[in-house]
């Protein structure tokens, strides 16, 4: 009996259509509530200090580039994205002769950073690029240093306001 | 100047004279389907709490004449194992009747192209004629997606066919004509004159069934684009793919126009019998009848924004257990009422 009339009062509810009508003022809520759109080319979000986007090889005040060829990078790297080769400058410390990151390969971790000893790998805010012809996913020692070298002040605050929790 | 206009007018040839009365109706109609298909993307935008086209032209308002543009300069692809024949008929099959209803739908009182007594009839005939486009279409493209679609399609509109038509018969009944005209003059009164009140279960079965038959979300199973890619127009490309959309959205108006015409009092101002008649008197009654067709075909797109697609058992049961014994029913109510002579809707 009570099972019965458990029945009745959910084929009424069916009948009656009262869920379809709550589902409906869900929608209807959502249609008077303003949206939260952000228009992007025009608008941008925030974004964190530590955004991990496009590699950039430093420099120190000097000029001196600061990659020792510890490969350490290289050695972290999950996506074995990163290729080096050094060779000793003339001047006797140790120099990279070829510093190679495929973006293909890379996932953008952030490995490379934490482990460089001379904060020289760095990943900077940039993230809206594009390549247009094969190969040029390849970010070779050149390039990566001058990303650096343009984004230098950006790179430098950027670390600066994350080092407390370094 | 007016006489001078007049005069001209009569010395036109009787099929010109047509010609010039059908073109802006259908022109119009072409438009608003346009500008339909833009209201879909603002309003399910709006209810995703996103804002929808909005690049071309102020507020996205050119967006739709993009996208046939660009649908025009398409390659329209005959599919190789297809039925060239039928391939091509099939979306004039779908074209045709839905621009032909509009010639018996009246815009105001007397402002229809085609004042016949049988208008309902006639409307009948023509929407259960757009589902041999999609039939033909689905089998003429020699695709097994198609072909699937329009099986659904035909199942789901033989159903919904029916309790559309017992919902009409209802329509009939308390109006005691086929004439839209005559329908909608017969609700005259007040509000709770109009038909919605004393048809209650019939307008909703109308206005479900021609979601179903215009193969509308929740009952798109024709389309289906999670299981069977697009339905019945998988293999159409272009400017005829264009025509099936504008079929479909024509008959979307269509439904709308008839919902309001046939139970919301058409173009009576809602305000009839009130004291507040009088204050609305200088409002067109074409503004009322627009105003409660938008309202219908607001909730075509409140529905695809809110509801999952229907499961294929569920849509037949729907059919053919629910709708059907829900309208035969109230007919039989109907026919007590009209014979007792219930007020006020039937004394």
């Amino acid at each position: 009996m009570r099972e019965a009339m458990h029945n009745l009062k959910i084929w009424f509810r069916s009948l009656l259509l009262l869920e379809l009508i709550a589902g409906l003022m869900v929608t209807l809520r959502h249609f008077f509530k303003p949206n939260s759109t952000v228009f992007y080319p025009e608008e941008k979000t925030p974004m964190s200090p530590r955004f991990r986007g496009l590699h950039a090889l430093r420099r120190y005040a000097n000029g001196e580039e600061r990659c020792i060829a510890c490969k350490l990078c290289e050695a972290v790297c999950p996506a074995l994205a990163i290729t080096i080769e050094s060779e000793p400058r003339d001047d006797g410390t140790r120099r990279t002769t070829r510093y190679e990151i495929d973006l293909f390969k890379c996932i953008y971790c952030g490995f490379c950073e934490e482990s460089c000893p001379v904060d020289s790998i760095v990943e900077t805010r940039i993230h809206e690029y594009h390549f247009e012809n094969r190969g040029e996913q390849i970010m070779n020692k050149e390039k990566l240093l001058a990303i650096g070298d343009k984004y230098e002040a950006q790179i430098a605050s950027d670390r600066a306001a994350d080092a407390r929790y370094r | 100047m007016i006489e001078l206009a007049l005069a001209f007018w009569e010395t036109l040839p009787r099929w010109l004279q047509s010609a010039m009365l059908i073109a802006p109706v259908m022109f119009s109609l072409t438009i608003a389907v346009a500008f339909f298909t833009l209201a879909e993307r603002k309003v399910i935008g709006a209810m995703q709490i996103r804002i929808g086209p909005n690049r071309v032209g102020p507020w996205g308002l050119l967006q739709p004449f993009a996208d046939v543009f660009k649908l025009f300069f398409k390659e329209i692809i005959l599919p190789s194992a297809s039925s060239r024949v039928l391939f091509v008929i099939a979306p004039m099959l779908a074209l045709a009747p839905a621009f032909l209803v509009w010639a018996v739908v009246p815009f105001d009182a007397g402002v229809v192209l085609a004042d016949v007594n049988a208008a309902l009839l006639y409307i009948l005939a023509l929407t259960s004629l757009t589902v041999y486009g999609v039939i033909i279409a689905g089998w003429a493209s020699n695709s097994k997606y198609a072909f699937l679609g329009a099986m659904r399609s035909a199942a789901q509109i033989v159903a919904y066919e029916l309790a559309m038509g017992f919902a009409l018969v209802g329509v009939l009944m308390a109006a005691g004509s086929l004439n839209l005209g005559d329908i909608v003059e017969a609700q005259s009164g007040s509000v709770v004159h109009w038909y919605w009140l004393p048809l209650l279960p019939m307008f909703l079965v109308y206005f479900l069934s021609g979601v179903a038959e215009t193969n509308r979300a929740p009952f798109d199973v024709a389309e289906g684009e999670s299981e069977i890619v697009a339905g019945f127009h998988v293999e159409y490309s272009g400017a005829v793919f264009a025509a099936f959309f504008l079929a479909e959205y024509m008959n979307i108006m269509l439904i709308s126009f008839l919902a309001a015409l046939l139970f919301l009092g058409g173009w009576l101002s809602p305000f009839q019998g009130t004291f507040m008649e009088a204050w609305f008197a200088w409002m067109p009654g074409t503004l009322w009848l627009f105003g409660k067709a938008f309202f219908f075909m607001f909730c075509f797109l409140w529905f695809r924004a809110t509801f999952p697609r229907y499961r294929y058992d569920q849509i037949m049961r729907l059919g053919w257990k629910v709708f059907i014994p829900i309208t035969i029913i109230w007919i039989f109510v109907e026919g007590i009422a009209i014979w007792r002579g219930w007020g006020p809707w039937f004394s």
